[in-house]
């Protein structure tokens, strides 16, 4: 199938900044509102911003959830999850209470705090990646230790590190980017970290795990 | 490790882009279209635009500019947000939860409130649970007198609210905002640099982000925000009237020893 990115539309955040920036590679882009549209699609896309139980209902909403299993995971379809959407990759998030996640990484999702207090939440900003598996989402035209631009107040604690491709600093360890046959998730944002997060979306649609 | 920011405000008025002094005076300086394409090659950290237009006030020298059709700030936004690949933040004129879906929808990352804010404080609450907390900046203007008392303003500086602007910090972090943008009115369009007794007060007294604004006129000045306590340092005019200024501003912080992307 040719190379056709769709972009699940669940009512969380800011779709255009990652249509744009794939529109900018040159790939056909679809922004689905359901999930009918999967079957043109060869590549899909699960952005967001927002709260991680309203990303879970409105999926839910929306029709996605079966077919996501269905359609995406058992098949094989590639995904990139992007922030919100590597975050409900996991079993479990702890923001406002404790919502059940899509359960396809085995891992929670928790606040950053530090012991004194003294770390400001959110993480905003421009940060490294300490690359560790070149093999994916790095795998052509990134730097040594890319910066890339992340906006969030909780991260992914997985249960098997192994998985992990980029680790971040902030307060302490935490994951930037993992991968797990096709599924791969950022918690920083590609479409807005510049050249190298382009080039992040550019090795993503070529993902040799499909 | 997470490095500071350095982000350019690019202020509209009747959609051009203008220089601001003391938020009164505003000189007409260019066509917003061309400037985020400058920005973009620049590699620049984040923007922030702020519509500053105030309502009626039609500006007859806009036909010279061959912006003519770009009349609402909306379509700025589109033309900005296809070549935007940086986070991107949109202020000004803001009134409702509407608009704010709008403005997400059609490209931003985040948006900045000031008077809907002052108005409505539970208007934060509400849009950071439907945005999430990141996506909420609150711009904070505070108006210094002789006496030294300090104020919040609403309105493009005109309206005092009779806040404090510690304890709106506090409240306005309270309520889910994800950032604060702190400006001053007094310093505003000044080159003589930041209010720093104002920017390490409140710094200390929040633990969300504060993006430090107004009276920036040396590269040099950046660092001393960011050494009060700021987690970004932000400017307007300077980033219009010097050459190469994203790079020679990275470069002043880190000779200070400020962490930053280059």
């Amino acid at each position: 199938m040719k190379t056709r990115v769709g972009i699940i539309d669940y009512g969380m955040g800011n779709l255009t900044s990652v249509r744009n920036a794939l529109l900018s590679l040159g790939v056909d882009v679809e922004v689905m509102e359901n999930a009918k549209a999967l079957r043109n699609v060869s590549h899909v896309i699960l952005p967001g911003v927002g709260a991680f139980g309203d990303g879970m209902a409105n999926l839910g909403k929306r029709g996605w959830l079966d077919s996501m299993e269905t359609d995406i995971r058992q098949k094989g379809k590639p995904i990139l999850g992007i922030c919100l959407g590597l975050q409900l990759f996991a079993k479990r998030s702890f923001e406002h209470g404790c919502h059940e996640g899509l359960g396809w990484i085995a891992g929670e999702v928790v606040r950053f705090e530090s012991a004194d207090g003294s770390l400001r939440v959110p993480h905003v900003g421009w940060n490294d990646v300490q690359v560790v598996d070149r093999s994916r989402c790095y795998r052509e035209g990134i730097k040594e230790d890319p910066i890339v631009y992340f906006v969030h107040s909780f991260h992914l604690v997985p249960e098997d590190p192994s998985i992990v491709d980029g680790w971040c600093e902030y307060g302490k360890r935490f994951v930037a980017s993992l991968a797990s046959d096709a599924v791969w998730a950022v918690q920083y944002h590609p479409e807005k970290s510049q050249k190298q997060g382009l080039k992040i979306l550019a090795n993503f649609l070529t993902n040799p795990f499909s | 490790m997470l490095r500071h920011r350095l982000i350019p405000i690019l202020l509209l008025k009747n959609g051009l882009l203008v220089r601001s002094e003391s938020f009164e005076i505003h000189q007409i300086i260019g066509n917003p279209l061309y400037e985020v394409q400058r920005f973009n090659q620049w590699n620049v950290d984040e923007l922030i635009y702020l519509d500053i237009t105030t309502a009626g006030g039609y500006d007859l020298r806009r036909d010279d500019h061959k912006t003519k059709g770009l009349t609402s700030s909306l379509e700025i936004l589109d033309e900005v947000s296809k070549s935007c690949f940086m986070p991107l933040t949109w202020g000004g004129r803001i009134r409702s939860i509407e608009q704010m879906h709008t403005i997400f929808s059609r490209g931003a990352d985040k948006i900045a409130i000031n008077t809907l804010a002052t108005q409505s404080p539970e208007t934060i609450l509400e849009a950071a649970r439907r945005f999430g907390n990141q996506a909420i900046v609150v711009s904070v203007d505070v108006k210094t007198e002789s006496s030294g008392r300090r104020e919040v303003y609403a309105g493009g500086g005109k309206i005092p609210t009779g806040m404090e602007p510690i304890q709106w910090c506090q409240r306005v972090e309270q309520l889910g905002a994800g950032e604060i943008l702190l400006q001053s009115i007094n310093r505003d369009g000044c080159g003589e640099g930041y209010d720093l007794e104002l920017i390490q007060e409140v710094s200390e007294s929040i633990r969300i982000p504060v993006i430090a604004c107004s009276g920036v006129g040396r590269f040099e000045d950046y660092a001393k925000a960011i050494q009060r306590g700021a987690s970004a340092a932000a400017a307007a005019n300077i980033w219009h009237f010097k050459e190469l200024s994203d790079r020679q501003g990275k470069r002043a912080m880190a000779r200070a020893g400020i962490p930053v992307r280059i």
